[in-house]
C-alpha cells in the first residue's frame, strides 16, 4: 500500500530529525538533570513503540498484500474463522507486559523529576517564586530580598526550587531544557524542581493559554557561574530601586512590560497562596468570613476592577 | 449591553461572514417559495419522525459544521503559516481556535456519528424505528439549535474565547467579559440536552427492539459499539450539564464556584469538564470502531475475527474511559501518586484497543480483499490510527507529558487519533450507507481521488506537528517570531492543509455528480454485504421491513443469502407507525431564543421563550397521539413498486 510508505517514509524523516546533529530539538537537548531524565525517558518510549508500529505495519502489509481480491482465484472462499484463544491471549499479554514496563518507568521517572536531584542531595535548594500576571512573569528571590520581571537568574550547578502562582487565569511554566512544565494557579502555589549543568541562556514560556497577549508570554532563564550570580545580586541589590505596593498593583494590571529589576519583593506585602494565606483555606475563621461578605458586595456590582489578588 | 456591541464589527472577514448569512437566509425561502417547496419540506421533513430522515438532517447538518470548522482550521494554519504573520489578531485567533474545537468535536464529530446511528441503527436490528420517535426528533432539533446559537455568535456579540475547553478562571466573567463564553454556555447545554436524550432513546431501541432471535451476542458489532457508546453518554452527560450550569451562574449570576474570589475553585472546572470530556472521546471513537469493523468484514468477506474479545474490549474502553480524566493535567500539580495511578489507568486503554487492531488485522487475513472507498478509508485507519495510539501511550506517561503538556506534540496526536478514528470512519460510513438510503452508490472513482487527497495531506499537515511539540512550540500561539526556527514545518503543514481542502471539495463534489450520473441500484445489497439493514430495499420503506425478519446467528442477511434461506416469512400485516409532528421543531425554535435571550441576560424575553419551552412539553402531555396504520394494499403497492424498479434494470 502507497499509504504505509508514506507512513514509513515519514517516520524516517522523524528518525532523521531526532538524530539531527546541528539543531537538536528543544526537548530533546537537555541541560539539566530533570530535563535530561525526561528526554531519556521519551526517547526509550519512541524506541519503545516504534517496535509496535514495526509489527503492527508488518503484519498489515503482508495481509494486504497476500489477500487482495485481485490476486486470489475467483472462486476462493474465506474461511469462518471465530477466533482463536491462544492468539488472542498473546496479543492480550504482550500488551500488558509493555503497559507494565511503561508503568514502572513512569512511576520511577515522575518520582524522579519531582525532586531535586540526587546529585545535589546535600544542598539546600535556592528557591524563587515565579508568579503570573496577564502576559508576564514576576520573579522573587526571599532570601536575596530582590524580584525580577520576565527574566531570571540563578546559579548553575544548583539545585533550584521554583514556586509557581498566578494572578490571574491559569499558566504553566516551563524551561523546556531544564524541566517540564507545571501550572500556576490562583489559589495554590505548585513547586518544580530544576537545575542547570554549566552556565547559559535558555527560552522559559507560558504553555498554558492564558488569553490575548499569550503568544508573547516568554522570558529568558539565565543559569550564571556562582561567582557572577552573587555579584548580580549585589549589583541589583545596590542599584535597582524598591518594589513598592503601588508600583506593583501598577505591574499586575500591565498587559505586556520589558524586563524589569527590583531590590525588594512583592512577597512582603503580597504573600504568595501558601500556608495559611492558601485559597482552599475558605470558611471557618471570623475572618474569612468577613472576607467572603466584602467579596459578595464587589461581586454583586460585576466590578471589574476587581482586586485580583484578594483572597 | 450596548447596540454597537452587538454586532462584532471592524473585521472585514466577518463582515463577510455577515454577508453570507444574509444571501444564505434570504436565499433558502426565496427558493423554496420559488420552487413552491414549503410544504415539501415541512411535511417531509422539519417534522419527520422517522429516523432515517433525521439521521440525513443529523448528517447534512455536520457536513455544514465540518464546512465552517474547516475554514477555521485553514485560518489557523494561514495564520501560523510564517512567522509573525498578521492575518488575524490575537483575539480573532483565540476565537477561531475556540470554535474549531467545539464545531468539530460536538457539532460535527457527534452529529455524524449520531446521523449514521439513527440511520442504521433500527435497519441493523430489524426495527421500524426507534423506541421514542418524537423523542428522536426533538434530540436533533435541540442539537440544531443549540449549534446555530453558537454560530451566530461569531457576528452578533463574538465568539468564545477562552478555548474549547473553557478553562476558569479566564473562562470567568473577569477575564471573559464579553458575551461568547455565555454562548459557549448555553449553545452547548441545550445540544448537550439533545445528545443526553439520544442516549437514552438508543439505549432502549437496542435493548428492546431487536429482532427476534437477536440476542446481544448476535448483534452486528455498529450495534454494539453504539449501546456502549450510548451507555457513555448516559453517564457522562449530566455532568456537562452540571459543568455548564454552574459556569452559566458563575458568568451571568454572581456565583464564585469556579472563578477566583471567595474560595472558588479553578480545578474543579477542569475536572469535571475532563470527566465529561474524556469518555466525549470514547463517544466519538467507539461509534467508529463499529463502523470499521461492519466495513472491514465485509470487504474482506469474511466474519468479524474475534467477535467475543471485541465486546469485552469495548465495555473495557468504556469502563477505563471514566477513570483517566486527570490524564489532561498532570501539570496541575497533584502527587506522584494521583499522576502515576492516572498514568496506568491510561496506558491500560491500550491494551483492549490493541487486542481491536489485531482482530480487524486477523479478519483481514485470510479474507478476500477487494478496495473499495469505504473500505480505502478503513485500511488507512489502521496504520495512522496506531501512531495516534502510540503517541496516547507516550503522552500518557506523567513524567514525560511534563514536556509535552499543552505543546503541537499533544494538537498532533489527537488529530492523529480523532482524524483517522472518526473522520476516516464517518467518511467511510458515509460512503458505505449512502446506497440504502439513497438507492445508489458514490460514484468510486471520484471517491478514491478525494481519499488519496485526504490521507496524505493528513499526514503531511499534522505529523510536522510532532516535530514542532518536540522543539518546544506550544499550541495556541496565535504567532512566533522566526528565531524560534519554526516556520518550515508550519508551512508544510499548511500545504497540506490545502491538500485536505482539495479532498473535501472532491468529496462533495462527488454527491453531487453521484445524484446526476450514478447508476441506480437494482437490489438492497450493492456491497453484498452481511448484516440486516442491507436485507430490505434501498431506498428503505417508511416501515423498513415489511416483515420482520428472524434471526438465529451474526450475519444471518449473509447465511440467508448463501443458503437461499430468506429472513423473513408470512403474510402482511398492517403496519403501526408514529405520526409525524411539528412540536419538535417549535420547541427546538424556542430554545434557540430561549438560549439567544440568556446569553445577553435580557431577561423577560428570555423567561416568555422559557414558557414556550414548557407548553410544548405540557401540549405533548395532553396530545392524544396514537400514530397510523399502513395498511396491507399500500403495503403490497410500495413492495411491488420497489421490486418492479428492480426488474426494469
Amino acid at each position: 500500500m502507497k499509504k504505509k510508505w508514506i507512513a514509513l517514509t515519514l517516520f524516517s524523516i522523524t528518525a532523521i530529525l531526532l538524530a539531527g546533529c546541528d539543531n537538536p530539538l528543544l526537548i530533546l537537548d537537555p541541560k539539566g538533570p530533570q530535563a535530561r531524565t525526561l528526554s531519556s525517558t521519551i526517547l526509550f518510549s519512541i524506541a519503545m513503540m516504534a517496535g509496535i508500529l514495526l509489527v503492527v505495519y508488518v503484519l498489515y502489509t503482508v495481509v494486504l498484500v497476500k489477500y487482495r481480491a485481485s490476486k486470489l482465484d475467483d472462486d476462493y472462499e474465506p474461511p469462518h474463522e471465530e477466533g482463536n484463544k491462544w492468539l488472542e491471549i498473546i496479543w492480550t499479554a504482550i500488551p500488558v507486559v509493555i503497559v507494565i514496563i511503561l508503568s514502572v518507568v513512569t512511576v520511577s521517572t515522575t518520582s524522579t523529576v519531582e525532586q531535586k536531584s540526587v546529585a545535589y542531595a546535600d544542598e539546600k535548594p535556592l528557591v524563587i517564586y515565579a508568579s503570573s500576571s496577564n502576559w508576564k512573569w514576576h520573579f522573587s528571590y526571599p532570601e536575596e530580598g530582590i524580584e525580577t520581571v520576565n527574566y531570571v537568574n540563578f546559579p548553575a550547578d544548583r539545585p533550584i526550587e521554583f514556586r509557581l502562582y498566578s494572578f490571574g487565569p491559569i499558566t504553566s511554566f516551563w524551561i523546556p531544557q531544564l524541566a517540564g512544565q507545571k501550572y500556576a494557579m490562583s489559589d495554590m502555589v505548585n513547586t518544580i524542581h530544576m537545575s542547570a549543568d554549566v552556565p547559559g541562556s535558555f527560552i522559559g514560556k507560558n504553555s498554558n493559554f492564558s488569553g490575548e497577549g499569550f503568544a508573547k508570554m516568554e522570558f529568558e532563564a539565565q543559569s550564571l557561574s556562582d561567582a557572577d550570580y552573587k555579584e548580580w545580586v549585589n549589583d541589583v541589590k545596590t542599584t535597582a530601586p524598591k518594589l513598592t505596593e503601588d508600583e506593583f498593583d501598577d505591574l499586575l494590571e500591565a498587559e505586556h512590560v520589558g524586563r524589569k529589576t527590583y531590590s525588594s519583593n512583592h512577597l512582603e506585602f503580597k504573600p504568595a497562596p501558601e500556608g495559611e494565606d492558601s485559597g482552599h483555606n475558605h470558611g471557618g475563621t471570623t475572618s474569612t468570613d468577613d472576607q467572603h461578605e466584602e467579596h459578595m458586595d464587589m461581586d454583586m456590582d460585576m466590578d471589574m476592577d476587581m482586586d485580583h489578588d484578594a483572597h | 449591553m450596548k447596540w454597537d456591541e452587538f454586532f462584532v464589527t471592524g473585521e472585514p472577514m466577518i463582515y463577510a461572514a455577515m454577508v453570507s448569512i444574509v444571501v444564505v437566509s434570504l436565499a433558502i425561502p426565496i427558493a423554496l417559495t420559488y420552487f413552491k417547496k414549503w410544504n415539501w419540506l415541512w411535511t417531509n421533513w422539519l417534522t419527520t419522525v422517522d429516523h432515517k430522515k433525521i439521521g440525513v438532517m443529523y448528517i447534512l447538518a455536520a457536513l455544514l459544521m465540518l464546512f465552517r470548522g474547516g475554514v477555521d482550521a485553514l485560518l489557523m494554519r494561514a495564520q501560523t503559516a510564517v512567522p509573525d504573520n498578521g492575518l488575524l489578531d490575537g483575539q480573532h485567533y483565540n476565537e477561531i481556535f475556540t470554535t474549531h474545537g467545539v464545531i468539530m468535536i460536538l457539532f460535527m464529530a457527534m452529529p455524524f456519528i449520531i446521523g449514521l446511528m439513527n440511520v442504521v441503527i433500527p435497519l441493523q436490528i430489524g426495527a421500524r424505528d426507534v423506541a421514542f420517535p418524537r423523542l428522536n426528533a426533538v434530540s436533533f432539533w435541540l442539537f440544531f439549535s443549540g449549534a446555530m446559537l453558537f454560530n451566530i455568535s461569531f457576528v452578533i456579540g463574538g465568539s468564545p474565547d477562552a478555548g474549547w475547553s473553557a478553562y476558569f478562571p479566564l473562562a470567568s466573567l473577569e477575564f471573559s467579559p464579553t458575551v461568547g463564553n455565555n454562548y459557549y454556555a448555553i449553545a452547548l447545554q441545550i445540544a448537550g440536552i439533545g445528545t443526553l436524550l439520544t442516549g437514552i432513546n438508543f439505549l432502549v431501541t437496542i435493548l428492546k427492539m431487536r429482532a427476534p432471535g437477536m440476542t446481544l451476542m448476535k448483534m452486528p458489532m455498529f450495534t454494539w459499539s453504539v449501546l456502549i457508546t450510548n451507555v457513555i453518554i448516559v453517564f457522562a452527560f449530566p455532568v456537562l450539564t452540571v459543568a455548564l450550569a454552574l459556569m452559566t451562574l458563575d458568568r451571568q449570576f454572581g456565583t464564585q464556584f469556579f472563578a477566583m474570589q471567595s474560595g472558588g475553585m479553578d480545578m474543579l472546572w477542569a475536572n469535571l469538564f475532563w470527566v465529561w470530556g474524556h469518555p466525549e472521546v470514547y463517544i466519538v471513537v467507539l461509534p467508529a470502531f463499529g463502523i470499521y469493523s461492519e466495513i472491514i468484514s465485509a470487504f474482506a468477506r469474511k466474519n468479524l475475527y474475534g467477535y467475543k474479545s471485541m465486546v469485552v474490549s469495548m465495555v473495557a474502553i468504556s469502563l477505563l474511559s471514566f477513570v483517566v480524566w486527570a490524564h489532561h493535567f498532570y501539570t496541575m500539580g497533584h502527587g506522584v501518586m494521583v499522576n502515576s495511578v492516572f498514568s496506568i489507568t491510561t496506558m491500560a486503554i491500550a491494551i483492549p484497543t490493541g487486542v481491536k487492531i489485531f482482530n480487524w488485522l486477523f479478519t483481514l487475513r485470510k479474507g478476500k480483499i477487494s478496495f473499495t472507498t469505504p473500505m480505502l478509508y478503513s485500511l488507512a485507519f489502521i496504520p495512522i490510527f496506531t501512531i495516534g495510539g502510540v503517541t496516547g501511550v507516550m503522552l500518557a506517561m506523567a513524567s514525560a507529558d511534563y514536556q509535552y503538556h499543552n505543546t503541537m506534540f499533544l494538537v498532533a496526536h489527537f488529530h492523529y487519533v480523532l482524524i483517522p478514528g472518526t473522520v476516516f470512519a464517518v467518511i467511510a460510513g458515509f460512503h458505505f450507507w449512502f446506497p440504502k438510503v439513497f438507492g445508489f452508490r458514490l460514484n468510486e472513482k471520484l471517491g478514491k481521488w478525494a481519499f488519496w487527497f485526504i490521507t496524505v495531506s493528513f499526514n503531511v499537515t499534522f505529523f510536522p506537528l510532532f516535530i514542532l511539540g518536540l522543539n518546544g512550540m506550544t499550541r495556541r500561539m496565535y504567532t512566533y517570531s522566526e528565531s524560534t526556527g519554526y516556520g518550515a514545518l508550519n508551512m508544510v503543514s499548511m500545504v497540506g492543509a490545502l491538500g485536505l481542502t482539495v479532498g473535501f471539495i472532491i468529496l462533495v463534489y462527488n454527491i453531487y455528480y453521484s445524484v446526476r450520473y450514478s447508476p441506480r441500484d437494482t437490489n438492497g445489497d450493492p456491497w453484498d454485504a452481511r448484516s440486516l439493514e442491507w436485507s430490505t430495499h434501498s431506498p428503505v420503506p417508511e416501515y423498513n421491513f415489511a416483515l420482520i425478519p428472524t434471526v438465529d446467528r451474526l450475519d444471518a442477511h449473509w447465511f440467508s443469502k448463501k443458503e437461499g434461506k430468506p429472513l423473513a416469512t408470512g403474510k402482511y400485516e398492517p403496519i403501526h407507525m408514529p405520526n409525524n409532528s411539528g412540536v419538535p421543531i417549535i420547541m427546538g425554535a424556542a430554545f434557540f431564543f430561549w438560549g439567544f435571550f440568556m446569553v445577553f441576560s435580557w431577561w423577560i424575553p428570555a423567561i416568555v421563550f422559557g414558557v414556550v419551552i414548557l407548553g410544548t412539553l405540557a401540549y405533548r402531555t395532553f396530545e392524544k397521539d396514537h400514530g397510523h396504520y399502513i395498511s396491507v394494499e399500500e403495503i403490497e403497492r410500495t413492495e411491488k413498486a420497489l421490486r418492479g424498479e428492480q426488474h426494469e434494470n
